[in-house]
């Protein structure tokens, strides 16, 4: 803050402070020539206006608030550029920005070390790192197979779960329409521990163009679709199937395979396990087929970081492995 | 020295006068030197304003309320940041007009939403919150499914926000009619959403 508003600012405050007490100590004073409680010699509709001094309660109420404003602006920052005696900060935003380091950076946090500053938020997120912090570096330096046979982990695992992957995968991991299920065993990208992790650390973004993008009419869907219904293994009309195998080889196994057990590499789904991320209902499938899907899994390095992801990793895993 | 206040109390407005000089000392120390001040008035490296369609989209989170139950305000408390992402400075909400902190959370706060979750998440979720998180209690919004924007005042809209200081061209200003012509509701407000708080990453 530049000197010439730091001065407004603490002139301005101590003025008014120093009004308030000013014009206190002059209402308190009988100046009216009037005895106390005696009227003051004007009535409206018979209501006389009678020389009360102010409440007792009331004015040492008000000096008390004086004092305590006073004592406040010595110890805490208030004052323009003036720390206070305590060198307390909410933040260290202002320490950063004032010498061009971004807030809440390793920089900005040393500079209020160097400076002596009690920076609240600092010393919040250094508790914390000094009691979480060696347990997650532990989970971390753990290879994922031997986590998850921690029974510790998982339960910090789950409860991140159910913080941050409840909203879409539901409490109890099952999923619901457009959101995989996890509990179930059926993978898109793959079920490994390795597979999992880099799933949620870079998130994935399945696509499935309408019809695949492949030359097929509208009148071919029924038979297409029958033909999903086969490969899941349901009962089927076996015709209309033998149908959609030939629309189906257009080029359909490119991404499902030739039997239609999928690909994990590009998440596309095995036809063949009867697990649905859409519904499997003939309806569904020919919805599917006729206008794509397209699903995305944000990526969470950024927001929860390695430490935190790798146990989820495990909680994740430990859904389908009992 | 003698002071009648039956003056005062007798000329309402003499009254009014000394009220207003009274309270504008409070303003007058807190609000007037952030006018002033670099970290209130300057955007923070890599703001960028909003596209016609998330600036629709804001508009639509006015309309529906959203602020009456969602914060766009990460105190600097780690039990937030922990939570929601680094903590809001007041360089990402300078070209915000009015800003949209709101001041009490019955949903989770929203300044760094974008990108948490995907636009199909949100729009299930939009239509009927009990789809995805049972525990809700957001009232569903499935008529922005439904509302198709014509984009007849879009451009009007940014040519407000390019007279508050917000750095549009004026190529935004042509295109913005354009870019949301014939978009839902629904796109116009996950577009805003998911462009939520990525100033600070």
């Amino acid at each position: 803050m530049s000197s010439f508003w730091s001065i407004w600012i603490t002139v301005l405050t101590i003025v008014v402070i120093a009004g308030c007490f000013i014009l206190l100590k002059i209402v308190s004073k009988n100046t009216t020539g009037v005895e106390e409680g005696e009227s003051m010699g004007h009535s409206f509709d018979g209501i006389e206006e009678l020389n009360n001094p102010l409440p007792k309660w009331w004015s040492y109420m008000f000096y008390l608030t004086i004092v305590f404003g006073v004592i406040y602006l010595a110890l805490y920052p208030g004052l323009g550029n003036f720390k206070g005696f305590l060198g307390w900060s909410s933040a260290n935003q202002s320490i950063g920005t004032e010498n061009g380091i971004k807030a809440d950076s390793e920089a900005a946090v040393k500079l209020a070390e160097k400076e002596g500053r009690w920076v609240q938020y600092d010393q919040e997120v250094k508790k914390a790192d000094e009691r979480f912090g060696p347990i997650f570096a532990a989970y971390l330096a753990t290879p994922l197979e031997e986590l998850v046979k921690d029974p510790e982990a998982l339960k910090v695992g789950g409860r991140l779960f159910l913080q941050n992957c409840a909203q879409c995968h539901g409490s109890d991991a099952r999923g619901s329409k457009g959101f995989p299920n996890l509990a179930d065993g059926a993978w898109l990208y793959g079920g490994d521990l390795a597979t999992i992790k880099t799933t949620i650390m870079d998130g994935r973004h399945g696509m499935m163009p309408p019809k695949g993008g492949l030359p097929i009419e509208d009148s071919e869907l029924k038979g297409l679709t029958e033909y999903v219904v086969k490969l899941s293994g349901r009962d089927h009309d076996e015709a209309l199937a033998a149908q959609g195998q030939g629309s189906f080889m257009k080029g359909c196994f490119a991404c499902h395979g030739m039997d239609g057990t999928g690909n994990k590499f590009m998440g596309a789904p095995n036809l063949t396990d009867n697990a649905w991320l859409y519904g499997g209902s003939r309806g569904v499938i020919e919805q599917s087929i006729k206008n794509g899907r397209s699903g995305v899994m944000p990526a969470w390095k950024d927001v929860l970081g390695e430490e935190k992801v790798h146990v989820i990793s495990a909680y994740v895993y430990s859904l389908s492995n009992k | 020295m003698k002071f009648n206040h039956e003056i005062v109390e007798k000329n309402i407005g003499l009254l009014g006068i000394f009220t207003v000089i009274a309270i504008s000392f409070g303003g007058l120390v807190q609000i007037t030197p952030l006018l002033f001040q670099k970290d209130t008035t300057e955007p923070v490296d890599g703001l960028r304003p909003y596209t016609a369609l998330e600036l629709e989209g804001r508009d639509i989170y006015i309309r529906e309320g959203c602020y009456n139950c969602h914060s766009q305000m990460i105190r600097p408390l780690r039990a937030e940041t922990e939570r929601y992402g680094h903590y809001s400075v007041a360089g990402e909400s300078v070209w915000d007009h009015p800003f949209q902190w709101g001041s009490k959370r019955t949903g989770p706060d929203l300044a760094r939403v974008g990108g948490r979750y995907s636009d199909k998440w949100h729009e299930v979720h939009l239509i009927d919150p009990r789809a995805v998180v049972p525990q809700s209690n957001m009232p569903g919004f499935p008529w922005l499914a439904e509302n198709v924007l014509d984009g007849k005042l879009t451009a009007q809209k940014i040519e407000v926000f390019r007279g508050f200081g917000v750095p549009y061209t004026q190529e935004d200003v042509d295109n913005a009619q354009k870019a949301v012509e014939g978009k839902t509701e629904m796109q116009a407000l996950i577009a805003y959403l998911q462009s939520l708080g990525h100033a600070l990453k």
